[in-house]
């Protein structure tokens, strides 16, 4: 449970600055008049601040699930399994697509309509490579006698990529969404357009942290962290 | 003292966030079925939750009966009684108390109490509602099912839970119960950040976080950690969805059934333990919170006092929502974990302990020399603090190591946690409801109804709780269906009896309270605007009931705290957060 412990503790270190900040060191019983303004989390607008704390809770669902891994990781009949190539293509069209959308982000501050139309394509076509490559992946795992129930590494990649594409689908339904209101101009769907573009960012990031849990790799520089450490 | 303007006429500043009117129903079904109205949604949330509530208030008799009876009611099977203990548990801890402190109250009262029009996003919020409502859909579905709901215990240990030996464990049962779990938490996610959102960003005017009420910060922080812990339950159910339906193995070690070897190997039961008690201590907290923060208000409305020690008050709740994911593993003290890990976990639920004792000892100093009306909601709030004591107390016992080995499964944990988490939260809930229900109809509760209901409710339920500590302390077992004399001393026999009558009596008390609600909805007295006297915001709409939109032209501006009674010098005794006036006596407080 390390994993999601370390997630919490991230998460409550920022809530805490985030309430010291907010003045929770006040003493209301002497004050009196209206506060001549009231502190919103760093200016956020609304929107902004509502996919922040999704993020939280969908970064939470990612941790306890690498925390499971992890602590599975840890019986004897454990073992490493080989990803299919077609995995790392795949992370490589979600780079990419992460990339556009933040163009896209750019573009539409900007106010170019025309930048923004062509990488919100280029990253819709990534996203759609990287949901292909996924769905390669399991097959070729299924393939290779790596079915869903054959070995736990391969029980728990199929869950984990799962929730993870579902979280990208959800995503894709947000950005078809803000395409529409494309159509009234680069400067109305800029701030949203953000906002897809931070959630890009974030599928990315935890696909890369699944990766390396699953594969090992966050478990070996842990090792060695520990090794340097002691 | 913080920076605040002296002169109110000067100092109100613009509005940050703008005023954008709430969205409007446009027909019948978008006003009365649909609608993105966040108090018609918490009466929604209130409705379901205590419908499903009566389910699982039929089911504590049906259990009841059994174990103060065994053997006299022959339809209750030991098939039956698991599977009555299991939708009991579910139901009262995720289906009523959750939904209704975090959906309902906090519907109803956030936008409010804050000062907003409605929630900042209506439409998720009334998604929310529906998925919720398909949540208990699909969990009296399982009622309806082929082998009937789980019998697992609401904890849902796996392996039995998925094995044949456990009712509805390879039919619907247990299929249906996680599709309704997973229903609940993404409608609650759902909800949860709209509560989360509406505290951050649509405070009106003037309200800081440390000018909010007890209850808001109570439900605000309860939510931020349901939105922690409930992803948990969610991991957790999904795979065990897997592992029921798919044929993984995640939870689920080698094991031969019936003198089959199944196909499962290698899954750990222990990884769902901590999944599940990563959700389900914070779940405790969840429903606690709330609590604290809804009683907190109600005393100091009702001893018309400032709330002792207020910014302690909203430390404690903060220390203790995050105190409450570093105590899971107490629960487990009996999984075989290395003795280091109970050392810790011991230790840190021994410190959550401090603030909420610290906590008990404010409301205490609230009340002390205060002017205490014996209203309903102030009965309700001492109920409380007393049940929630006598709980916390046992808990402390349950937290050490030592002391938790020989107790665990016994009836005294069934007692501690009824106590702390069942009868204590439910004692709010009905404080609450006495409270705030004129602000809800524009009627008053009857008053000599309500008296009844209480001292039937709080005599009635030390009745059933305080003698099984002693079933427990003697090493009775919980879960077991039938504790026949032959099983234990005629003097358990005689107790459990009583038991089971004052837990018939208290059921039905609850019957007088819903005749209450429904009876006072019609023929209660006519409330006057603000009956209470208090000062938190909800009050001082232009209408009460308030309308759609809350109120009405303006957003009101806050001044003050919301905890201003008895103020020397003033000319009532309480002074509205939107009340510019500035006390004569109030320019020497340094």
């Amino acid at each position: 449970m390390s994993i999601v412990l370390g997630f919490v503790a991230l998460v409550a270190i920022v809530a805490l600055t985030w309430l010291w900040k907010q003045g929770v060191a006040d003493r209301p019983w002497l004050e009196t008049g209206a506060v001549t303004r009231i502190p919103s989390p760093g200016g956020q607008p609304t929107g902004r601040a509502g996919l922040g704390i999704f993020l939280i809770v969908a970064g939470g669902l990612f941790a306890l699930s690498g925390s499971a891994v992890s602590m599975r990781m840890g019986y004897a009949d454990w073992f490493e399994m080989r990803l299919p190539g077609v995995v790392w293509i795949g992370l490589a069209l979600l780079v990419l697509s992460s990339l556009a959308l933040q163009a896209a982000s750019f573009a539409a501050r900007r106010g170019d309509a025309r930048g923004l139309a062509r990488w919100l394509g280029a990253g819709t076509v990534a996203m759609a490579g990287f949901l292909m490559a996924q769905g390669l992946a399991w097959v070729r795992l299924a393939e290779s006698g790596q079915s869903l129930a054959a070995t736990p590494g391969a029980s728990f990649f199929y869950l984990i990529s799962g929730l993870h594409v579902l979280h990208v689908l959800g995503g894709l339904a947000a950005l078809a969404r803000v395409a529409a209101r494309h159509g009234r101009g680069p400067a109305v769907a800029a701030p949203a357009i953000g906002l897809c573009a931070i959630y890009w960012h974030f599928l990315l990031i935890v696909w890369i942290a699944m990766l390396a849990i699953l594969t090992g790799w966050a478990a070996d520089a842990a090792a060695l962290c520990r090794a340097i450490l002691s | 003292m913080s920076s605040v303007s002296e002169d109110p006429d000067s100092g109100i500043p613009p509005a940050e966030v703008p005023d954008l009117p709430p969205p409007h129903a446009h027909g019948w079904w978008s006003r009365w079925v649909f609608s993105q109205d966040a108090k018609y949604i918490a009466l929604q949330y209130s409705g379901t939750a205590i419908a499903i509530g009566m389910v699982a208030l039929v089911l504590s008799w049906l259990i009841r009966m059994q174990l103060g009876f065994p053997g006299v009611f022959d339809f209750i099977s030991a098939e039956a009684y698991y599977q009555f203990i299991t939708m009991h548990g579910m139901i009262m801890v995720v289906y009523l108390l959750t939904a209704i402190f975090l959906g309902g109250f906090g519907n109803y009262l956030i936008p409010l109490m804050v000062g907003a029009r409605d929630m900042v996003f209506p439409f998720v919020n009334m998604l929310s509602f529906w998925m919720y409502f398909a949540a208990v859909v699909v969990l009296v579905a399982s009622f309806f099912a082929p082998g009937g709901p789980t019998g697992a215990g609401w904890t849902l240990y796996p392996p039995q839970a998925i094995l044949s030996g456990t009712p509805g464990g390879t039919g619907w049962g247990i299929v249906l119960m996680l599709v309704s779990l997973i229903l609940f938490i993404i409608g609650f996610t759902m909800g949860g950040l709209n509560y989360a959102v509406t505290v951050l960003q649509a405070r009106t005017r003037g309200m800081t976080l440390m000018r909010m009420p007890l209850t808001i910060w109570g439900i605000f922080t309860a939510t931020v950690m349901a939105l922690l812990a409930f992803p948990a339950l969610f991991v957790a159910a999904v795979m065990m969805l897997f592992d029921r339906l798919l044929g993984t193995s995640f939870f689920m070690p080698a094991l031969v059934e019936m003198g089959q070897q199944l196909s499962y190997g290698g899954g750990s039961p222990i990884v769902f333990q901590h999944l599940f008690w990563f959700f389900g201590h914070p779940e405790v907290y969840i429903v606690a919170l709330p609590a604290f923060g809804i009683v907190s208000d109600l005393i100091a409305v009702h001893a018309r006092k400032n709330i002792f020690g207020y910014r302690m008050m909203v430390w404690a709740i903060v220390i203790i929502g995050a105190l409450s994911f570093i105590v899971w593993a107490h629960h487990m003290y009996v999984s075989g974990m290395h003795p280091y890990f109970g050392f810790f976990f011991a230790t840190t639920t021994l410190i959550i302990a401090v603030p909420t004792a610290l906590k008990v000892y404010n409301w205490i100093l609230t009340l002390w020399r205060g002017d205490i009306h014996l209203t309903l909601p102030m009965l309700f709030a001492l109920g409380f603090i007393v049940t929630f004591l006598n709980g916390g107390l046992t808990g402390l016992f349950l937290g050490n190591v030592v002391v938790d080995v020989p107790l665990s499964d016994t009836m005294f944990v069934v007692a501690h946690f009824h106590m702390v988490m069942g009868v204590a939260p439910i004692m709010v809930i009905f404080g609450a409801i006495y409270h705030w229900f004129p602000l809800i109809s524009g009627r008053m509760l009857s008053h000599r109804l309500g008296l009844i209901h209480f001292w039937v409710t709080f005599i009635g339920a030390y009745a059933i709780f305080f003698p099984m500590h002693y079933v427990g302390l003697v090493g009775v077992p919980r879960r077991y269906p039938d504790i026949s004399a032959s099983f234990v001393p005629d003097s358990v026999a005689t107790l459990n009896a009583f038991i089971s009558v004052a837990a018939l009596t208290v059921g039905a008390a609850q019957i007088l309270f819903l005749f209450n609600f429904a009876w006072s909805l019609r023929y209660g007295r006519k409330a006057e605007p603000n009956p209470w006297r208090a000062a938190s915001l909800e009050w001082q709409t232009p209408e009460m009931p308030p309308r759609h939109g809350n109120w009405g032209k303006e957003l009101p501006v806050v001044y003050r705290w919301a905890y201003e009674y008895s103020v020397p010098g003033a000319s009532r005794d309480f002074i509205a957060q939107d009340d510019p006036g500035h006390p004569a006596s109030w320019s020497h407080v340094p």
